[in-house]
């Protein structure tokens, strides 16, 4: 279970406190896209072996949502940050790419 | 023959006695016994029989390893089955049983699976089970039922009368184990002032160091022992407790314990266990290791066992098996002949696999007078219930001849240790393999990571490698200072304890006894005691094919029985490496799981059950409804009444006599689980249209609009009306179900998609109390109360009004789900008892009658209303319930939109809403599929629709139902057949789903 901090109220929680809401920083494709972008929209999910950005909502708390970006193999985290951004913040990719040289970036 | 020695053993009380029973005969131990050693102690050694041969079982070990002695505990609705005796406490009164046997454990039917083992070797059940088809059922699942199988389930029917609890714990350093080095470590860790807890899964600190005659700091082990514990609850910021297992090692250090309270304690008030959920910074495993046993033919015998769990008996209990050979590989296993010795029992031999005994237990022994073997292992064990003698051979030979037979009532085995590393494991910790020791063991470079990327378990003595005691608490020290150290402790750690004891030799590896045995030997080599996996079932699964570990396990099911392989898995890899040809570390181990041994469900569970299982949401009527008569249904959390029954009534009358009434007089709803959110902000209304299919931001204020929410496949997801309050905010209501994930669904979009624009929502329900009031007589009702024009001019169909009631403040909404003339009042929830109770009072003459969630459906139902759940089911869209008027064309976009308009979506074959009529008037079964002519590539029935309501209409008397059919609107007065149960078919006629009202004149009026 893993232990996160809430960017909004600064609050280190259980988990359980929060409700997550799968990957972030994707870009919602409306009317008028073609099939393939509303596809990769709707189920596409990266999965990755590795550096994740993922939606989180302190649920039980501040009820704020909140992305953090993680490590799915060593359950590392890089960070938190608020959701009100469509790209991670300069200093969390600088503290992923110290600690993983080998990461390609969030896109 | 097993029996208690006349003085001795460390643990117990002579002076106490405590009588016991087993398999209904009585017997008695003492206090500080093992429900093991008190049955070794009056020299009952069959204990079970096994899974799948049924062959005779004894104790193997002393802890929580053990492998094959397992009850059934205690009786009627405290009965619990597959509890091992090695851990059980005894106390006065303990009833135990054994298990897997038929007729009975000395006689044993089903032991003729033995004669032919053939019958059950590796892959038994896939092979076995591949043809023919029918054979599945009737012949061999009821063998293997009979046959295969531990305990007996509780009775389904019986209720654990024991209280459990959850604790929360919190602590920097968590050291699990409370033997030397775990001692050690804490000490280190609480000197340096770290808050540290303590767990010891026994009921005594120390471990296995008094046993082995250990000296630290110049006194015995016990005197240590005791003065540590006593320093360690002297310190403020140090927590200790004894019979608590660390069950497993989880996520940023996130630690579950099982503590046995009160298993030893019957009729002890407080809980029986507790579960202890810890976040520790830190985590120090110092669990110990433990002993292999060997291979060799007929290693499973009763009397065959762990050469320290007969150390352990003699010098904590007092109990020797009798006369024991001792068979080892190395060093340690001296000290067991040693300790029989000087208890005056006779060892006959110790037979040595390794060429030479040089060291200084070697010497120890033969001072003694022991006759020491070397380069010999055992060929065979002799005996049928229990050990009678021994055969032994050289051990590089083949077998086939023996060079000496001896008799014996105990054989003591040593194939070396294992560090106990399921904790460590358990988060990703990973493993080395030492081949010098034989053992894999915690890589300290490759730990389990915590949330910031540092380690957070570190070993301390025996189960990172260290086996020495020497050794061990220096281990154990530098890992409790380290901890505390990186918690942020600044004291002084003090100094490691000294240990001292002789210096061992290596030990030889030997994985099967002896080298070259042939078949008939190795298919008497048992591996897995519990499961009944042996020697050649791992081979056998080697040769055909099965190369991983982890296919190799399940195929074999070594190390898949309740002690996941404690004593199996190190021996059981190294027969597979040996049978592929490859070294052990290629091999690797299987994945270690928590919990470490099987926790009680009760445990789990806590007070999690009945009341308390989860909260309970109440309206303010809920305890009017409660005193009338009401059949309560779960919605959620919330409980809604189902129906009031009266006086010789059956729910099926109640709900039609309300439906009645309803219709003819006046009906009352409790609403007030509604979903109530407020959207307010300038752009609450275009945030609206983002929102619902239909255009909410032209609804003037003082209007009401139904609605339709779906999520971006386009599905339906909820459905209600909304109200405009101002120009800047909207009351939404949404079903009663869904207003949590409503509100959710809206900060979900407000904030991580729009978050510019200005909105605000709030989650009001369970501010009002709401109320439907329904029915022909509905306004007559209300203008008696007076404070409010309700008149059809001053507040039509779908408009909404503020005023006072009676004197409560109330908002009015003029809308109706029943399709009866309705209002749905919601007043603030502390006055909505009184206002129910008022309008009960005022409306007697008029027939006024709560109705409850039944009556509700039935009478949407008969108007062709949808219902969120029932109609919906996640793949429904809004264009399948005919619902096209309310999505909007003028809009470019709103969430769904572009779901709606795949391909699949469009396809004129999807099924749509109708109405159905029974041609016999019957009510049809919900969710009946209509089938049609022929089967589909599973042999399954073709179907062309299914029911999704279907209630007994009281107004119409019959049956109606709505259901989704393929083409269904351009089917109208076409019959289907539905299918019942057992192959009935049920014919129904398509027709319009509105029922009642066509021309809503009711619902106008
Ligand atoms: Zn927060």
């Amino acid at each position: 279970m893993l232990l996160l901090t809430c960017p909004h109220c600064g609050v280190t929680a259980e988990e359980t406190e929060f409700a997550p809401g799968g990957e972030a920083h994707l870009k919602r494709f409306g009317p008028g896209s073609d099939d393939d972008a509303f596809e990769a929209y709707m189920f596409n999910r990266k999965n990755p072996m590795g550096v994740h950005f993922e939606r989180w909502r302190h649920a039980y708390g501040c009820g704020k949502w909140f992305i953090a970006a993680r490590c799915t193999v060593t359950l590392e985290v890089f960070g938190t940050y608020p959701a009100q951004t469509t790209e991670p913040p300069a200093g969390i990719v600088e503290t992923i790419k110290a600690k993983r040289p080998e990461w390609e970036g969030y896109k | 023959m097993s029996r208690r020695l006349a003085s001795g053993g460390r643990l117990i009380d002579r002076a106490r006695p405590l009588k016991f029973t087993f398999n209904d005969q009585h017997m008695s131990g003492f206090a500080g016994d093992t429900l093991a050693s008190a049955m070794l102690g009056r020299g009952q050694v069959l204990a079970g029989r096994s899974f799948k041969y049924h062959r005779p079982r004894g104790v193997v070990a002393s802890g929580a390893e053990e492998p094959n002695a397992l009850v059934g505990l205690g009786k009627g609705e405290r009965f619990e089955p597959n509890q091992r005796t090695t851990t059980t406490e005894l106390f006065d009164g303990l009833s135990a049983t054994s298990q897997n046997h038929w007729p009975s454990l000395e006689f044993d039917l089903l032991a003729a699976n033995n004669l032919v083992p053939q019958f059950l070797t590796a892959g038994f059940y896939y092979k076995t089970f591949l043809r023919p088809r029918a054979f599945w059922k009737h012949v061999y699942e009821p063998i293997i039922r009979r046959s295969a199988g531990l305990g007996r389930a509780p009775d389904a029917e019986s209720r654990d009368p024991d209280r459990y609890e959850l604790v929360y714990g919190f602590a920097d350093v968590l050291v699990i184990g409370g033997g030397v080095a775990g001692l050690q470590a804490a000490l280190a860790a609480g000197r340096a002032g770290a808050r540290v807890m303590l767990w010891e899964q026994t009921a005594h600190w120390g471990g296995r160091a008094p046993v082995d005659g250990v000296e630290i700091d110049g006194q015995p082990a016990d005197s240590w022992i005791k003065s540590a514990v006593e320093a360690l609850e002297g310190m403020e910021n140090v927590s200790l407790r004894l019979r608590c297992m660390g069950a497993g090692v989880h996520d940023h250090g996130y630690v579950l314990g099982n503590e046995r309270v009160a298993d030893h304690l019957p009729g002890a008030s407080g809980p029986r266990q507790r579960l202890w959920r810890v976040r520790a910074d830190r985590v120090i495993t110092a669990t110990g290791a433990i002993e292999r046993p060997l291979s060799f033919a007929g290693n499973d015998l009763p009397g065959v066992m762990l050469a320290s769990a007969v150390r352990d008996y003699v010098v904590n209990w007092a109990v020797s098996p009798g006369r024991t050979v001792v068979v080892t590989n190395n060093d340690d296993a001296y000290r067991t002949a040693i300790a029989l010795k000087e208890a005056g029992e006779d060892v006959p031999v110790i037979a040595d696999a390794r060429d030479e005994a040089t060291g200084a237990l070697p010497q120890k022994a033969r001072d003694l007078g022991i006759r020491i073997m070397t380069g010999t292992g055992v060929q065979k064990v002799k005996g049928g219930k229990t050990v009678t003698g021994v055969a032994l051979c050289r051990i590089d030979s083949d077998g086939s001849t023996h060079t000496e037979v001896l008799d014996c009532d105990a054989v003591a085995m040593s194939g070396g240790w294992s560090p106990v590393v399921h904790l460590w494991s358990h988060c990703g910790g990973k493993l080395i393999w030492d081949d010098a020791q034989a053992f894999f063991r915690p890589d300290p470079d490759r730990p389990p990571l915590g949330h910031d990327g540092a380690g957070f378990v570190a070993c301390a003595g025996a189960a990172s490698g260290a086996l020495g005691a020497g050794d061990g608490l220096a281990d154990a020290h530098a890992a409790g200072a380290a901890a505390a150290r990186d918690t942020g402790a600044t004291g002084d750690a003090g100094h490691p304890a000294r240990a001292e004891a002789p210096e061992e030799a290596p030990l030889r590896q030997v994985w099967i006894m002896p080298a070259r045995a042939g078949y008939a030997l190795r298919m008497k080599m048992w591996l897995d005691f519990q499961n009944d996996v042996k020697v050649s079932d791992v081979q056998l699964a080697a040769r055909e094919g099965y190369h991983s570990v982890e296919h190799t396990k399940r195929y074999t099911t070594l190390g898949m029985a309740t002690d996941q392989g404690k004593l199996s898995n190190i021996n059981g890899l190294a027969v597979l490496s040996d049978a592929l040809d490859q070294p052990i570390p290629a091999t690797g181990t299987t994945t270690f799981r928590p919990p470490y041994t099987p926790i009680t469900l009760g445990a789990i569970s806590g007070e999690a059950k009945g009341d308390l299982f989860q909260p309970l949401r109440r309206t303010p009527m809920h305890d009017w409804h409660a005193a009338n008569g009401v059949h309560w249904e779960p919605v959620g959390q919330w409980r809604r009444p189902f129906a009031y029954l009266r006086a010789g009534e059956d729910v099926h009358q109640s709900v039609n006599r309300e439906v009645l009434n309803a219709r003819s007089n006046i009906g009352l709803l409790d609403a007030s689980t509604l979903g109530k959110i407020l959207v307010s902000g300038p752009d609450a209304g275009r945030f609206l249209d983002m929102l619902y299919t239909n255009m909410m931001s032209t609804l003037r204020p003082g209007k009401c609009r139904y609605g339709l929410m779906c999520n971006e496949n386009g599905f339906l997801m909820d459905d209600g009306v909304v109200a405009r309050l101002d120009e800047q905010s909207f009351l939404v209501h949404t079903t009663s179900g869904g207003a949590d994930h409503i509100h959710g669904w809206m900060e979900d979009w407000l904030q991580c998609e729009w978050w510019d624009w200005k909105v605000h929502t709030v989650n009001l329900t369970e501010q009002f109390a709401q109320i439907a009031v329904v029915g022909p007589k509905a306004r007559a009702l209300l203008e008696r109360l007076g404070g409010m024009d309700l008149s059809r001019e001053a507040l039509p169909f779908m408009g909404w009004a503020e005023g006072t009631l009676g004197g409560v403040r109330a908002r009015v909404f003029r809308i109706s789900f029943s399709g009866e003339l309705s209002f749905e009042v919601a007043v603030p929830a502390a006055q909505g008892r009184a206002f129910w109770d008022m309008l009960l009072h005022q409306g007697r003459d008029l027939g006024v009658m709560p109705y409850g969630t039944e009556a509700l459906h039935i009478l949407r139902a008969e108007k062709g209303f949808i219902m969120i759940g029932d109609e919906t089911d996640g793949t429904v869209i809004p264009q399948d319930l005919n619902l096209n008027w309310a999505i909007s064309k003028k809009k470019d976009d709103f969430l769904g939109k572009r779901g709606m308009e795949r391909v699949a979506m469009t396809d004129p074959d999807r099924w749509k809403l109708v109405g159905l009529e029974t041609l016999d008037g019957s009510v049809l079964p919900h969710g009946a599929l209509a089938v049609v002519e022929g089967v589909n590539a599973n042999g399954q029935a073709q179907t062309e629709g299914r029911v999704t309501s279907s209630y007994y209409s009281a107004t119409l008397g019959r049956g109606i139902a709505m259901a989704l059919v393929r083409r269904g609107p351009d089917r109208m007065g076409e019959v289907l057949r539905f299918a019942g149960a057992h192959d009935a078919r049920i014919e129904a006629r398509i027709v319009d789903p509105v029922l009642h009202d066509k021309d809503g004149e009711k619902l106008h009026g």
